[in-house]
């Protein structure tokens, strides 16, 4: 692998010791392998997100992008390697580990994956109704408009998700994403399928809320333009490897025939 | 199948059969699979189970969910149930009926409507309507969120899709079947009786009089009671293939089928099963 940045090695931190002053990273990926039966999508793939900061990850469709996120998650586990959330270790984690880990997160899947049988409100508030429990009915009402507020869709709240445009349902996502104030952002492919009028919007709306919230956040997506925009690096992943890692000027610079053909063709 | 001979004809070279030794190993080798799949599919539904129970009986429950459920799988289902008891009423009562004047026990017809309704014929034909209806609901349903990524979506905001949707499914089923085919055992029971009534003069009340006469609970409880058996494994088999779906609108469609297929093969295995034992506890 041909990095720019040097991966860190974390040292194992007991559960409750988990840092998140920033001497420990946000997101630590370490020589992490996935396969799905005999087919590899992720070949030792290391990477670590700090406090504030936000890595782009691109790469051709296929290259197990998402799945890096949802690994990250724990939508899926690893065959082998560590994920670190604030240095704990959740591969060994039951549902209940995970939920609280989870909990710090937010993820804006593909296609907003918003509840059909809910209103746009109902979406935001899906989270505070469960993991909130002690905010009154008007408090989390308030909340909602306010999140609706932060991504201007407090004019839809009574809308079913079939009933507004895909940047639209992106947007509530992104609210519904930021629910519970957390202080992990993963975002899969948050401008696919968008006019780029929208994607604008969309990489605007990100970065407001970066500079906001001082978010971790992973990026995952097609658009150099998008990832230029938002991240203040960037990893290129082939055949489940990084390949580099790096700010947009270093990967220009880089003679990788790779990088320069991936940058080329965008 | 190819025709050899009219490819002959038209100037082509038949296809030549394959070496007949690779035919064995071939079978072999998907029957194994086979096998497998098997024996993979009821390890995935233990584990899916047992997530199951784990989540529906630590709090907090899922009390606003079980309401609504209760209400799509028990109010809607009503109608259908209904009809489908009182259209098994009808065709049980012409077929008694035929059957006992043949063999002149005629008297015994309101008795042999009862016992039939209650004993088998209203549970399981209340466990396959509602396989039917509501197995291909929570099927499709569930698999319709699995590949649109909303169960995934449910996960990461840490809430449990077993606990938010499977468990109060399978509770809402278990719950709803038995007080459904009581209500189809009535229709049947009703729709019977209104069939005998309309060849030959007779009150509802000597009906039931004749038709209960020597029944007790044991005739009427456990059976109505094996419902709640259907239910479960109407509700386990639906949410399972409909959360383990792969594959867009058409694993949607597959979800669906093998639900209602699934659960109605699965429903008709148990009550064999049921019948015998309540026959050696309840005799």
């Amino acid at each position: 692998m041909h990095t720019i940045d040097q991966v860190p090695m974390q040292t194992a931190m007991e559960p409750g010791e988990a840092a998140k002053d920033g001497s420990v990273p946000a997101i630590a990926v370490e020589d992490v392998h996935k396969s799905f039966g005999s087919q590899k999508v992720l070949n030792r793939i290391s990477l670590t997100v700090s406090r504030g900061e936000t890595l782009a990850v691109l790469g051709r469709s296929g290259t197990g992008k998402s799945v890096l996120l949802r690994l990250i998650i724990g939508l899926e586990k690893a065959d082998s390697g560590s994920v670190r959330i604030h240095g704990q270790d959740i591969a060994g984690f039951g549902l209940d580990r995970l939920g609280e880990i989870r909990m710090k997160m937010g993820f804006l899947f593909q296609n907003a994956a918003l509840y059909d049988s809910l209103t746009v409100e109902q979406n935001v508030a899906f989270p505070l109704r469960h993991h909130r429990k002690t905010m009154s009915k008007s408090e989390r009402g308030d909340r909602v408009m306010q999140l609706l507020a932060e991504v201007s869709m407090e004019g839809h709240r009574e809308k079913m998700p079939s009933d507004i445009s895909g940047g639209m349902q992106k947007r509530v996502g992104l609210a519904r994403a930021l629910a519970l104030e957390p202080d992990i952002l993963l975002l899969d492919e948050p401008t696919a399928g968008l006019d780029p009028i929208s994607s604008g919007e969309i990489d605007d709306l990100v970065l407001k809320l970066q500079a906001e919230h001082h978010m971790a956040s992973i990026v995952v997506t097609h658009d150099l333009h998008s990832a230029k925009t938002i991240a203040d690096r960037l990893a290129l992943l082939n055949e489940g490897d990084v390949v580099i890692e790096g700010s947009f000027e270093e990967l220009q610079r880089s003679d990788i025939e790779f990088v320069r053909e991936f940058l080329g063709h965008s | 199948m190819i025709d050899r001979k009219s490819t002959a004809l038209a100037g082509m070279d038949p296809p030549l059969p394959g070496p007949r030794t690779s035919l064995i190993p071939a079978i072999a080798g998907s029957s194994l699979d086979l096998i497998n799949k098997f024996f993979e599919w009821f390890g995935d539904l233990g584990i899916f189970s047992w997530r199951v129970v784990g989540a529906a009986v630590t709090p907090p429950f899922e009390f606003r969910e079980l309401y609504r459920q209760l209400d799509e799988i028990g109010s809607m289902s009503l109608p259908l149930v209904a009809l489908a008891g009182a259209a098994t009423g009808v065709v049980l009562s012409l077929e008694a009926r035929y059957s006992l004047t043949r063999f002149g026990a005629k008297s015994l017809l309101p008795a042999a409507i009862v016992f039939s309704v209650i004993h088998e014929t209203g549970p399981i034909i209340t466990g396959l309507v509602v396989s039917g209806r509501v197995g291909a609901g929570i099927g499709a349903e569930l698999a319709s969120m699995k590949v649109t990524e909303q169960i995934d979506a449910i996960e990461a905001s840490a809430v449990s899709p077993y606990r938010l949707l499977a468990a109060p499914r399978i509770l809402a089923c278990i719950l709803m079947l038995p007080l459904l085919t009581l209500a189809g055992d009535a229709c049947g029971l009703l729709m019977g009786w209104v069939t005998q009534a309309l060849t030959e003069p007779l009150s509802f009340h000597q009906f039931i009089n004749q038709g209960f006469n020597g029944a007790d609970f044991n005739d009427f409880l456990p059976p109505t009671l094996k419902t709640a058996v259907f239910g479960l494994i109407i509700g386990l088999i639906a949410c399972f293939q409909g959360m383990r779906t792969r594959g867009g609108a058409a694993g949607v469609g597959r979800a669906a089928t093998s639900s209602v297929v699934l659960s109605s093969l699965f429903v008709i295995l148990a009550d064999v099963v049921l019948v015998k034992l309540i026959l050696i506890f309840f005799p």
